[in-house]
């Protein structure tokens, strides 16, 4: 089978009768089964393979939906009805799914076929995919250095051809930041534009669903399609999806206002030759005829300890779902109520999971919660009106994704040091806008690099036009 | 702010979690340095600033109150760690 790395080619291919949806399928199983990535939990194989056939006749008959022949796969935190899924967490070692996300059941309607699940950091916390119970994932492109997380699956998936897209969630970067690190298209939707139900909960106010892809294109179709107001998720938008990808040439020839933050290149913790090469995209937006401006955001320093207090807080609440009485792992140890509740909490849950539902309660907790949790939402109301006042004056905002390239696999042990390197992504989803990393970025030491852009709230159509004219001048 | 073993235990029985030797040791430092770390937040300046709580613009998203089968009494019981044909067992809660 070819490499594709776009769901153009492979639509062309079945179109001129060179590949079926099945063969597809079989193609992409057998990467899986050869890659050594670990990006794969569960090949759904006998559903991905009937899945196939079935729409190979649709293709035939011409009743097939838009995503038909795309092979995709998603994340362990996303529900398939009669597919197991475990936030590659060792509490839902076996659960399987009564009933399908939202985003699945929109995919499989316009004939997408779903691979497979893939690992994900433990309930999607973490930034380098070494949380997860089922082992690290490996970067396609240097095996010794992480893909990033918590969707490092799915990027690294994406990229090393084990299926053409995939579905990954974003609360503080989860999808961004592996796209970085991959050197894919990663898009986390405004907040709310796709729905959530289905998600395995980590922090309900941040977690959006989004896609892991080649180029925009694919992220603007897979987008339209998953998403819209949901009767089962009262925080998804009754705002009109538009077709993002029909107007991916909508900014063509437009001059924009583009604002970069000044603080981001300042930041200590970032690498040298990323900031130069971003700077050097900001001064290709102005030969292009853009107004690129910097502009103070003197709160940098305060977005990633604001979403620690909030993550974890609702994290801690979400995640008590966990309690090894319905359903997921219960201890042996178990022989009341409390012992039921702690040891299967305590065995099952990985110790980033742990750390931070015990800061999550603390922060919550009788005489800590106006100073750390009301206080948090105070200062999350203040970045997004700060961040709603730039874009008065600007259309998109553009700084680094990450401010380092994929780093080695166990090279960084701090957790405090680990979680800035959110320190870029956290922003877009405090303020609850979307953003997209792109990979335009190619760092001497190999490894590829993203710039991301952001735009105002429910400006997606813009955000992928532009995003898609960014990418087509590389 | 410095966590002692009268918090760790608080805070982890309210969690519903245990730590013991190495783990609490590590667990109390963890949280030491995080809560230092977000307790930067006192820097910012809130006077008169209303806490964020919702992030969309919906409100009162409402259904009619009629009641739909979503998931039977078979599925429900599927991922249950013990159960019989109806009930999820749970090792005994009162004792004699």
């Amino acid at each position: 089978m070819k490499n594709y790395t776009s769901f153009k080619s492979i639509k062309e291919d079945i179109a001129k009768g060179e590949i079926s949806c099945e063969a597809l399928t079989h193609g992409y199983i057998q990467n899986i089964k050869n890659s050594k990535t670990n990006s794969f939990l569960e090949i759904f194989e006998t559903t991905a393979l009937e899945q196939a056939k079935l729409i190979d006749v649709k293709i035939t008959n011409k009743t097939a939906g838009k995503l038909a022949g795309m092979v995709i796969g998603i994340k362990d935190n996303i529900c398939y009805k009669g597919h197991k899924v475990s936030g590659a967490s060792k509490i839902l070692e076996g659960f399987e799914s009564i009933y399908s996300a939202t985003v699945v059941e929109k995919l499989l309607a316009e004939d997408a076929i779903i691979i497979g699940r893939l690992n994900c950091d433990e309930f999607a916390m973490g930034g380098s995919n070494e949380n997860s119970a089922y082992g690290n994932v490996l970067n396609p492109l240097d095996n010794t250095k992480v893909p990033g997380g918590s969707s490092g699956g799915s990027a690294a998936a994406v990229k090393e051809g084990l299926c053409i897209a995939a579905l990954g969630s974003d609360t503080g970067g989860s999808i961004r930041q592996p796209a970085s690190f991959c050197g894919l298209v990663g898009y986390k939707p405004t907040y709310g534009r796709v729905s959530r139900y289905g998600l395995l909960a980590y922090a309900s106010s941040f977690d959006q669903i989004g896609p892991l892809t080649h180029n925009v294109e694919d992220a603007a179709l897979i987008t339209e399609v998953i998403a819209g107001i949901d009767a089962y998720d009262s925080t998804s938008s009754s705002e009109e999806v538009e077709n993002y990808s029909q107007k991916l040439d909508n900014l063509q020839g437009e001059k924009l206002k583009i604002a970069y933050l000044t603080d981001c290149f300042s930041s200590d913790g970032l690498d040298t030759e990323i900031k130069t090469k971003t700077l050097a995209v900001i001064e290709g937006l102005k030969e292009k005829g853009h107004t690129v401006e910097g502009v103070d955001f003197p709160l940098l320093d305060y977005v990633v300890p604001n979403y620690y207090i909030l993550t974890t807080a609702e994290a801690s609440s979400n995640l008590s779902r966990y309690d090894g009485a319905r359903y997921g792992y219960r201890s042996p140890k178990a022989v009341d109520l409390e012992s039921t509740y702690k040891f299967s909490r305590t065995e099952g849950f990985g110790i980033e999971v742990k750390r931070r539902i015990m800061i999550g309660t603390f922060v919550l907790s009788a005489g800590y919660y106006d100073a750390y949790y009301t206080k948090g939402l105070k200062v999350r109301n203040i970045i997004k009106t700060k961040t709603e006042e730039i874009f008065k004056n600007y259309d998109f905002i553009i700084l680094p994704t990450t401010p380092t390239t994929a780093f080695d696999i166990d090279g960084i042990k701090d957790p405090i040091a680990m979680y800035l390197q959110d320190i870029f992504t956290v922003h877009a989803n405090l303020a609850g806008i979307p953003a997209i990393s792109l990979p335009l970025g190619h760092h001497s030491n190999g490894m590829p690099f993203g710039v991301q852009i952001m735009a105002k709230s429910f400006d997606d159509a813009q955000l992928l036009a532009f995003s898609n004219e960014m990418l087509k001048r590389d | 702010m410095k966590i002692n073993d009268t918090i760790v235990d608080k805070i982890a029985n309210l969690s519903k979690l245990s730590f013991s030797g190495k783990e609490k040791e590590a667990i109390k430092s963890d949280m030491s340095k995080m809560l230092d770390f977000v307790g930067k937040l006192e820097e910012v300046n809130t006077d008169g600033i209303e806490p964020l709580i919702h992030m969309t613009k919906e409100v009162n998203v409402l259904r009619l109150d009629v009641s739909e089968p979503m998931v039977s009494q078979q599925e429900a019981l599927k991922n249950a760690p013990k159960k019989d044909s109806t009930y999820f067992k749970i090792p005994k809660v009162l004792s004699k």
